[in-house]
Parts: structure tokens; C-alpha cells; sequence
């Protein structure tokens, strides 16, 4: 298989898995497992697969263009360090699958579970293998996310969710740190990937920027791997399911952080920094979590801390800058991943068999379960440290290092202490774990009846402990050739020399670990009563809640600092809003203009033409007489809005605009339209007679408004100004002009910029305004006037013809026989077919000359508008089956239809083929498939303005259901009116 | 004409944007509106005013700008104008919903307390 299949398989195949456990159904566990099983053992099967390449002292690698612009490839490389990671992710991985199996309770939604599973999987195979430092922060991310998704499963509870919340928060923010650092690391070096980066050590050492790179990316790493003082989250986490704690807090998340400083030990490591930063992060962390393990008396909870306090120990080791320390490291982070999968999954089995964790009520399981009980003792004897088992050895190298270890400033000179009381500690806590649960005498009141689990849920146990004592027994024949292959790589391929022995004859790191087993004991037994007395958390240390501080500074970040900023700075008001949006916009403008300066321009003033200025004198006019109308009189407004509208017309027509012109009348009129349909809607609002003027407070805030009006129109202008007097040299307009006709096959510039340079933008917008039409609809469906707007108008009312004004809403007999309005009726008939020509005829020389689907569309919803005004809405609806949606979904489909057509012909989307047909009568009509969206565009606008203007035109047929009619004889006479309203319920 | 056009602008966005600080929501739709007037002259007016020029090429011709007016901008414009249109539609409805559900016409769905 070639490299980059399998490494693309490797990282690929957990998340295909989790898409796929995802869709099975509730219940379907065994389908799940067996899915999940089947990954991992695959995963497993590739790694091995890979054995000879990287045993050779090979890189596999694998390369895929990303963002080639920005000189990013995406690519996956594994060494023989990566290599291990990737073994200990998928073979542990099947065990903790085959464990979860017959963990999880049967009501548990067990496919979502191992989706979970697999994701995080992936990710964390993704961190491993990633070849490139930015694609290592994303996964490194994805394991936060989904280690959060896992660690919340069981989110019914509150603990899940805390505990989840809170690894997110410190992991997810180690892992921004991180990204940051990768990206200063890329800066150093000048290329992010990662052979560059491990390549470039002693540049990296050397440069300005390194302690803030290093400082980065060990948050992240420390984040991620619990150290002191970011440890808190982890204890937190064992509100897990047991399987998820094991394979988490074994083999993966809390390993990523190491993982990632031996990854990068060759570029960062070996400065005094590094020494200081992991070295002491490491020895505090071993010694706290050391300590504070002793003194937990839930199972999981000691696990936990004991985890705390072995990934110090590998910090500390990683922290030393020696070769021989490195591969301690290494090997230990095998052994732990071993002896604590197996522990956690022990845990598991106890707490699933007996109902509880807590090891003050646990007692004497021995008898019950006694082959679980021999298969925990080996693997927390492996844990303390027992000679014949993994944890010896690489104990005992941490031990020999520790005598070594040359430090700067002598600091580590309490080294040797230091490790020896760790490793009296975790006796300690080792002996708690195991007297406590399986000696004494059995216990009485557990909430199930222990006894043996089954056997295949033991079986992942038995199988680790079982790596345990060979790894112990001969080491060199078993783990020998792995260490070597992964640590080879780290230490660019040079090995130092080093023993993996059980004897060593009598030295000193055999005499400290004999008096750490002796001093471990010696404190257990002096702790006995202690600890019985059911301590709720440790002496000395039991202040530093790490759960409340955490808990308080997230609630001041999160609560009392947000709320106190909201007071400060928010509101709930429109008005200040809006105030500070304009008077962000002066100032902005107002500030370009201090720092840079205005020149004069580079075009000389054209001639004023007093026509024009004559037609802005009256639009002027009209635009400040619509601000001085709108509060009292709103159809005055509307006349006077639509008078500055029509002078932006004429401006338009006059500067060669003529589509412009085109399209902005008949949007002016629909709109018009559009308002004064809603008008009706509004409350009455009149100025009151005889009151005093407004209060001094409406005053000053009217005036501050002014001067801001005064402000931006006044800076809008001197910026259009400025703008209309100077041309830049190049222009893309330019492009435009050469090309519309030749490439585009128009002679109308505008249009085919709109539906063939740029259609994917007018498809964009066509969307949107099909979006808006049925968001209006939607609204107006539920819509309820306000009660003192649901009677007849006054007008209606009150007119002579009280019930010839209501037969705007009567049926269509009504309309034949009246006489109101019935010059402009017949002329609005007579006018129908001619607008709809006058439609198509723009529709099609669109292309060549103004006009367009848009303005076309525009013209057939105002003459259907048009008819509804003078005829009413149910004499139209009568004569004419208006289906606006369809006209939206046709549109729609025919103009994104056209741009995909272009994808059958090898072209990119939107690509348009013109040419000319002749047609009988007609002449040359261009066929250019931009016809066609321009077709499509004609049918959604159509549909759009007809859906807008006819559901608010509904609002009164409606209304005047619900509303109370002045008797009428005429009506009297007749039998109450069923109502058309098609559109209506 | 240049300082027309520019005064124009300068009327049309400062009635808008009176408007769009007042209290009652018909108020601020017209506002919208005269401010969109505003901002479309000011985009269609970056592409200089030009006479008689209108972008309409003869068949097989390859235009320049020494002979038309910016298309560009114009283009711009017939988007805007569109989008402008969709926009105070909805600002329409909404206003009418917020109305009959508050039953008051300003722009917070409730009066200004005293």
C-alpha cells in the first residue's frame, strides 16, 4: 500500500466510522462496537503495516495541496515517534471498544457513544500524524471538542457537565495558546512544516522570538497534559464513562501534551527556559498529584491524580535535556498507558459490578472477584513501582537521572528526594487502592451484589496486564525494538547508550526504589487511621481548591464582568445604537481625513447645467420636507420621498445611466406601493392641540441628532465631492468595456457585468430577495393588528359610498356594476397587455440595450399591482390564478439550473454561451445563456414583489372579515359573501 | 455639476439620517430609504459623471473608458438598488408585526419612559 493511502486511511477512517455510528439507530450497540472494533483494529492492522518503513529509520509521508497561494500543503508524516503514538492510539483504542461494550448500560444511547469515540480517535491519530505545525494545532483542537463530547456524555448530569465544560475551557484555551505558538514557531523558521521546524533547532534556540514561541506552545502542552496548575480539570474529568477516563487518561488526550514537548524536544528543548518552564512544572505536578492521590477516596478520583502525578514525572524527564532522560520518558509514557488503562478499566469493572467507587464502603472484593482483584494488584503493583513489572524499570531510569541530572543554578540538586518521595507517594497510593477495595472484610452494604464481570469485558484487562509483566520481565526482547524505533527519530537517529535490564546489580537507583517501596508502605500503614476517618480532602494542601478558584474566575469572567460591561456599554434601545453606528462612521471619516489629508483633485469641475440643479433644488426639497413629514403626516412623506426618488431618476438618466433609471422608477413605484399598503397599519398620530412645545429634554436630544444629520450629510458630501473630482489611472471598468461584447456577447456593459462578469453576485441577490419575499409572507401569515386598526378606515367608513368602498373587498359582481373610478378601471385593463409587452420587449434586449430581468419583473408585478389597486383584490383574483411561490421556485431553479448547465460542459459555474438566432418579425435576438438566468431573474422578481405586495394587500381582506360593517341594504339583500383569498386559510 | 451632485448626496443622507434617530419606525423606513438613495448616488457618482455616454456598445466593438461611462459602478448599483428594495420591504413587515404585537409604533416596541 502506498504511504500516503495508508496515512490518509489512518486518519480518515475513525471519522467515516463516527459519521457512520452516528446514523445507526438508539439501541443498536453491538452494531456500534463491532463498527468501532473493526476501525481500530484496522487502524492497529495499518500501523503495523508500517513497521518495516519506520524500523528502517524511514519517513512515511504524504502530501496534499491546501492552500498552495499561502504555501500550505496539508500533509501527514510518521516516524518511528509517531509511529508509537499511533499504535498506542488504535491498539489501546480496540480494547477500550471492546471494554465499552459490556460497560455501557443498556438504555445509554451506545451508537453516539462510539461516534464520540471514533472522532476523538481520529483527531488524536490526526495531532500524531500531522506533518505540518498548523494542521497539529487544528486537531489538537478537534481532541479538546470532542474529549468534551465524551467526557459530557452522560450529560443528564450536572458533573458531566461541569467536568466537561471545564477541560474545554482550560484545554480549549491551551489550545488557542498553542495555535498562536505554532504560528510564531512558523515565523522563526519560515515554513510550518514540520520536518522544517525540527530541522531548524538551534535558529529557533537563537531567535528573539523564541521564548514567547516557547512560552505558547508550552501552555498548550501543559494545558493539555494537567500539569500543576492546570491539573484541576482532569480530576473533573472522571465524571466519564469509565472506558472513556481510560482511554483518555491513559494512552491519548492527557498524553497529547507530552506527546507534543518530546515531539518538539529537538527544536525547543536543551535552553535553560525549557529546563526551568517543564522541569519544574513537571517535579511540582508529580509531587502534588502524588500527594493529594493518597488522600482521594473515590477509585477514579485516585486514578486521576496518580495520572496527574505520572505525567509530571514524564514532564520532569522531558524537562531534564538529556538523551537517556528522553527515552525514560518515552518508555514510561508505554508503561503508564499500559498499567493505567488497565487500572481505570479495573475501576470500572468494580464500580459496574458493585454499584460504587467509594473505597470507604468498598471492602474485601477479593473474595468475590478474585481474578479482577489479581489482575488490579499486578497492574498497581506495576503502577508503585514493583520490581518484575514495567513501572520498575522506567522508575528506575528516572531514578538513575535524577542522580544525574545537571542543572543550571543547582536547582535540581533535591532531585533525588524529590523522586523518591513521588515514589514513596505512589505506593502509597497504589497499597490504598488495592487494600482498600480488596482486602478487609467483605462489604455489607453495597448497593449490588459483586461478583465476576463477564469475561470478555475482562479480557482488555487481562491483556494489558499481561504487556505489563513481559515488558517487566524482559524488557529488552519486548518493548526493546519499539523504544528504539520511536525515540531514534527525536534524537536525529542517534541512540545513546542505555539498558533495559531487570539488574542491574546493586547501585543506587535500587537502593532509593527499595526505600520508596519501604517509605511508600511505612506511610500507608502510619496514614491508616487518617484515612478512615474519611478525610474530604487532603491536609495541608486541601485550601487549594483548584475546582473553586476555577469555578470563581469563570464566574467573574463570565457573569459579573460581562453583566458590568453590559451596564457600561450596552443598551437595549435602537436610537443610541444607531447614534453610535452614525457617529462611528463621522468619526472614522472624520479621522482618515486628519491623518492623510484631502488634496486637491485631478479633474477640473464640469459646467453646472441649471436644468439639473433645478430638479436637486426640488429633490433637495423633497428629501428634507419627507424628514419634516414622516412623524405627522405619512402619506405627505411618501409623496415627497417619491419625489427625491424621481430626481435620483433623472440624475441617473442624465449621467448614462440608463438602466439605473429604468430599474430605480419601477422599484420607486413598487415600493410606494408597498408603504402605502402598510400605512393603513399604523397608529393615528397627530400633533395635539394647544400643548407647549417639547420638553427641553426631546430638545437637546432633536439637536444632537441634527448636528450628527448635519454631520454625515455634510461629510458625505465633501467625500462624494472629492471623489467625483479626481479619476484614479487604472480602472477595472476598463476590462469590462474590452471584454463585454467579445467575451460576454452583449452591448449592453451594465447587463452583462450583472449576468455574466459577476452573475454569481446577481444570483446571490436574487436569492436574497426570494428569501426576503418569503420572510414577509411568513410574517404577514401570522400578522395581528393592533385592535384600533382593525375597523374600517374612516374614509370607507364614513364615505357616501360606504359599501362601495368596501367592495375593494367584495366579490367581483360588486366591481361590474359600479361606477367609482371607472376611467382609470378601464384605462388599467386596456393598459394590461401593453405593460406585459412592454415587459417582454425589455426582457429580451436586455443584453444588447437597457433593460433586464430585473426591470422586466418589475413591470409585470406593477401592472398586476395595478389592477388590484382599481379592480379590488377579488374581481383580480377572480379572473387571474396568480402562484407567486411558483414564480419564486421556477426563477430560482432556472437561473441556478442555467449556471450548473455550464458545468456539463467542462465549464465553471456560470459560464454563458452566446450567439444570435434570427427570428421571424422579431429580427436578431441574442441567445446567450445569460438570456436565460436573466429568464429566471424576470420569473423570481416577478414572483417576489407579487408575494410581498399581495399578502400585505390581504391584510384588509381580512381585517374587514373581522371587523364590524356599517349595515348596508345592498348587503342586507344578499347572502353573506364567501371570501376567495386563495392564499388565505 | 460635480458640487449638485455632492449636495444632493449630502441632503439626501442627512434628511436619512435624521430619520433613522427618530422614535417611530414609518419614520425610520423612509429614512432608510433616502439614505439609500444617498449611498447609491455616492457609489454611482465614484464612477464620474458623464453625459451621453451610456455603456452601450456597437456589435463586435471593444469599448474603452475614453468613450463610456464606468459600467462598473453602475453594476454595483442596479445590486444595491435591488437589495435596497428587499430590505425596506422587510423593514415593512416587520415594522407591521412589531406593531400589532407591541401595539405601539416605536422603534423599541414600547415608549420611552419618563
Amino acid at each position: 500500500m502506498p504511504d500516503s493511502l495508508l496515512l490518509l486511511a489512518l486518519v480518515l477512517l475513525p471519522f467515516a466510522g463516527a459519521i457512520v455510528a452516528g446514523l445507526l439507530p438508539t439501541h443498536a450497540r453491538n452494531a456500534a462496537a463491532a463498527l468501532a472494533g473493526g476501525v481500530a483494529l484496522t487502524a492497529l492492522a495499518l500501523v503495523w503495516a508500517a513497521y518495516p518503513t519506520v524500523r528502517a529509520g524511514e519517513v512515511l509521508r504524504a502530501e496534499f495541496a491546501w492552500v498552495p497561494a499561502l504555501g500550505l500543503t496539508a500533509s501527514l508524516r510518521m516516524d518511528g515517534f509517531a509511529w508509537l503514538f499511533a499504535g498506542l492510539v488504535s491498539g489501546i483504542g480496540a480494547l477500550v471498544v471492546l471494554y465499552a461494550r459490556y460497560y455501557m448500560a443498556q438504555e445509554d444511547p451506545v451508537p453516539r457513544f462510539f461516534a464520540f469515540l471514533l472522532a476523538f480517535m481520529g483527531a488524536m491519530t490526526g495531532v500524531v500524524l500531522a506533518g505540518n505545525v498548523i494542521q497539529l494545532a487544528f486537531f489538537w483542537e478537534l481532541t479538546s471538542l470532542f474529549s468534551f463530547l465524551l467526557i459530557g456524555y452522560w450529560h443528564h448530569t450536572a458533573a458531566a457537565r461541569d467536568g466537561a465544560r471545564m477541560a474545554m475551557t482550560i484545554t480549549g484555551a491551551g489550545g488557542l495558546a498553542l495555535f498562536a505558538g505554532v504560528l510564531v514557531l512558523g515565523h522563526i523558521v519560515g515554513s510550518y512544516e514540520l520536518d522544517a521546524v525540527l530541522a531548524a533547532g538551534d535558529r529557533i534556540r537563537d531567535h528573539d522570538l523564541y521564548l514567547p514561541a516557547l512560552i505558547l506552545i508550552l501552555l498548550g502542552a501543559l494545558t493539555k497534559s494537567a500539569q500543576f496548575p492546570f491539573h484541576v480539570w482532569l480530576p473533573q474529568a472522571m465524571a466519564a464513562p469509565t472506558p472513556v477516563s481510560a482511554y483518555l487518561h491513559s494512552a491519548t488526550l492527557v498524553k497529547a501534551g507530552v506527546f507534543l514537548m518530546a515531539r518538539l524536544w529537538p527544536a525547543l528543548g536543551g535552553t535553560d527556559a525549557w529546563f526551568l518552564i517543564v522541569g519544574s512544572a513537571g517535579l511540582i505536578t508529580l509531587l502534588v498529584g502524588a500527594y493529594i492521590a493518597i488522600f482521594q477516596n473515590d477509585l477514579k478520583g485516585l486514578l486521576a491524580y496518580s495520572t496527574i502525578s505520572h505525567l509530571g514525572l514524564i514532564t520532569l524527564l522531558l524537562g531534564l535535556n538529556s538523551q537517556l532522560a528522553l527515552v525514560a520518558a518515552v518508555f514510561h509514557i508505554l508503561n503508564h498507558a499500559a498499567f493505567k488503562a488497565s487500572l481505570f478499566m479495573a475501576a470500572g469493572i468494580i464500580d459496574h459490578e458493585t454499584g460504587t467507587r467509594d473505597i470507604r464502603r468498598l471492602s474485601g472484593l477479593n473474595r468475590s472477584m478474585p481474578f479482577t482483584a489479581r489482575l488490579a494488584l499486578v497492574a498497581a503493583a506495576a503502577m508503585a513501582g514493583v520490581p518484575l513489572l514495567n513501572g520498575f524499570i522506567s522508575k528506575e531510569m528516572f531514578f538513575a537521572e535524577a542522580l544525574t541530572a545537571d542543572s543550571p543554578m543547582g536547582l535540581m540538586n533535591i532531585l533525588p528526594v524529590a523522586a523518591m518521595l513521588g515514589s514513596a507517594f505512589s505506593v502509597a497510593y497504589s497499597l490504598r487502592f488495592i487494600h482498600g477495595a480488596f482486602f478487609g472484610p467483605p462489604a455489607t452494604d453495597l448497593p449490588r451484589s459483586p461478583h465476576e464481570p463477564e469475561t470478555w469485558m475482562r479480557l482488555p484487562v487481562e491483556l494489558l496486564v499481561l504487556t505489563c509483566i513481559m515488558v517487566g520481565v524482559l524488557p529488552a526482547a519486548t518493548v526493546g525494538p519499539f523504544l528504539a524505533v520511536a525515540v531514534a527519530p527525536l534524537l536525529g537517529g542517534e541512540l545513546p547508550y542505555y539498558s533495559l535490564a531487570v539488574w542491574h546489580g546493586f547501585n543506587l537507583p535500587l537502593l532509593m526504589s527499595v526505600v520508596a517501596l519501604a517509605g511508600g508502605v511505612l506511610l500507608y500503614l502510619a496514614l491508616q487511621r487518617r484515612l478512615r476517618q474519611g478525610l474530604e480532602r487532603p491536609p495541608l494542601l486541601g485550601r487549594l481548591d483548584g475546582q473553586r478558584i476555577f469555578e470563581r474566575s469563570m464566574v467573574f469572567l463570565s457573569w459579573r464582568l460581562a453583566r458590568r460591561a453590559e451596564g457600561v456599554a450596552g443598551t437595549r434601545r435602537l436610537q443610541p445604537q444607531l447614534r453610535a453606528i452614525v457617529g462611528a462612521a463621522i468619526l472614522a471619516g472624520a479621522a482618515t481625513v486628519w491623518w492623510r489629508g484631502v488634496g486637491p483633485g485631478n479633474l477640473p469641475p464640469s459646467p453646472v447645467d441649471p436644468v439639473l440643479a433645478l430638479v436637486w433644488l426640488c429633490g433637495g426639497a423633497c428629501a428634507l420636507g419627507a424628514a419634516w413629514m414622516a412623524k405627522f403626516h405619512r402619506v405627505a412623506a411618501l409623496i415627497l420621498l417619491g419625489g427625491a426618488g424621481l430626481a435620483v431618476v433623472v440624475t441617473f438618466v442624465w449621467f448614462s445611466a440608463p438602466d439605473l433609471a429604468l430599474t430605480q422608477l419601477t422599484v420607486e413605484v413598487v415600493t410606494t406601493v408597498l408603504l402605502l399598503l402598510g400605512l393603513r397599519w399604523l397608529p393615528q398620530r397627530m400633533p395635539r392641540p394647544g400643548e407647549r412645545g417639547p420638553e427641553v429634554l426631546t430638545r437637546t436630544r432633536r439637536l444632537r441628532d441634527l448636528a450628527l444629520a448635519v454631520a454625515a450629510g455634510g461629510g458625505l458630501a465633501a467625500l462624494s465631492y472629492a471623489v467625483m473630482t479626481r479619476v484614479p489611472p487604472e480602472l477595472l471598468a476598463q476590462h469590462f468595456l474590452a471584454r463585454a461584447y467579445t467575451e460576454g456577447g452583449g452591448t449592453n456593459v451594465v447587463n452583462v457585468i450583472l449576468v455574466d462578469f459577476r452573475g454569481f453576485d446577481t444570483l446571490g441577490e436574487v436569492f436574497v430577495v426570494a428569501a426576503v419575499a418569503l420572510t414577509a409572507y411568513a410574517l404577514l401569515r401570522r400578522f395581528r393588528p393592533a385592535p384600533e386598526s382593525i375597523g374600517l378606515p374612516d374614509q370607507q367608513a364614513q364615505s357616501e359610498h360606504g359599501v362601495a368602498g368596501a367592495a375593494v373587498t367584495t366579490r367581483g359582481a360588486m366591481r361590474d356594476g359600479a361606477d367609482w373610478l371607472l376611467v382609470p378601471f378601464t384605462l388599467t385593463r386596456l393598459l394590461f397587455p401593453v405593460m406585459l409587452i412592454v415587459a417582454v420587449f425589455l426582457l429580451l434586449r436586455g443584453h444588447d440595450l437597457p433593460g433586464g430581468g430585473f426591470s422586466a419583473g418589475m413591470v409585470v408585478a406593477i401592472a398586476i399591482i395595478l389592477q388590484y389597486m382599481i379592480g379590488g383584490t377579488d374581481w383580480t383574483e377572480d379572473r387571474m390564478r396568480l402562484r407567486p411561490r411558483l414564480w419564486i421556485g421556477g426563477g430560482l431553479l432556472v437561473a441556478s439550473g442555467t449556471g450548473l448547465a455550464a458545468l456539463a460542459f467542462g465549464r465553471p459555474f456560470l459560464t454563458t454561451y452566446f450567439g444570435y438566432a434570427d427570428l421571424p418579425l422579431i429580427g436578431q435576438v441574442p441567445t446567450a445563456s445569460a438570456l436565460v438566468f436573466d429568464i429566471g431573474i424576470f420569473a423570481l422578481v416577478v414572483g417576489a414583489t407579487l408575494l410581498m405586495l399581495v399578502a400585505l394587500a390581504h391584510q384588509s381582506v381580512r381585517a374587514h372579515r373581522a371587523a364590524p360593517r356599517p349595515p348596508a341594504p345592498a348587503e342586507a339583500a344578499r347572502a353573506p359573501a364567501p371570501l376567495v383569498a386563495a392564499e388565505e386559510r | 455639476m460635480e458640487l449638485v451632485v455632492a449636495l444632493a448626496i449630502g441632503v439626501l443622507a442627512g434628511s436619512g439620517v435624521w430619520l433613522l434617530l427618530r422614535p417611530r419606525t414609518f419614520q425610520v423606513a423612509i429614512g432608510l430609504a433616502l439614505l439609500s438613495y444617498a449611498v447609491n448616488l455616492f457609489i454611482f457618482s465614484t464612477g464620474g459623471l458623464r453625459t451621453g455616454a451610456a455603456a452601450i456598445l456597437e456589435r463586435g466593438q471593444e469599448g474603452s473608458l475614453g468613450q463610456f461611462a464606468d459600467p462598473l459602478p453602475q453594476a454595483l448599483v442596479l445590486t444595491a438598488i435591488v437589495i435596497g428594495f428587499a430590505t425596506t420591504a422587510l423593514l415593512l413587515v416587520l415594522l407591521l408585526a412589531a406593531r400589532g404585537l407591541t401595539g405601539t409604533d416605536h422603534v423599541d416596541g414600547r415608549e420611552r419612559d419618563r
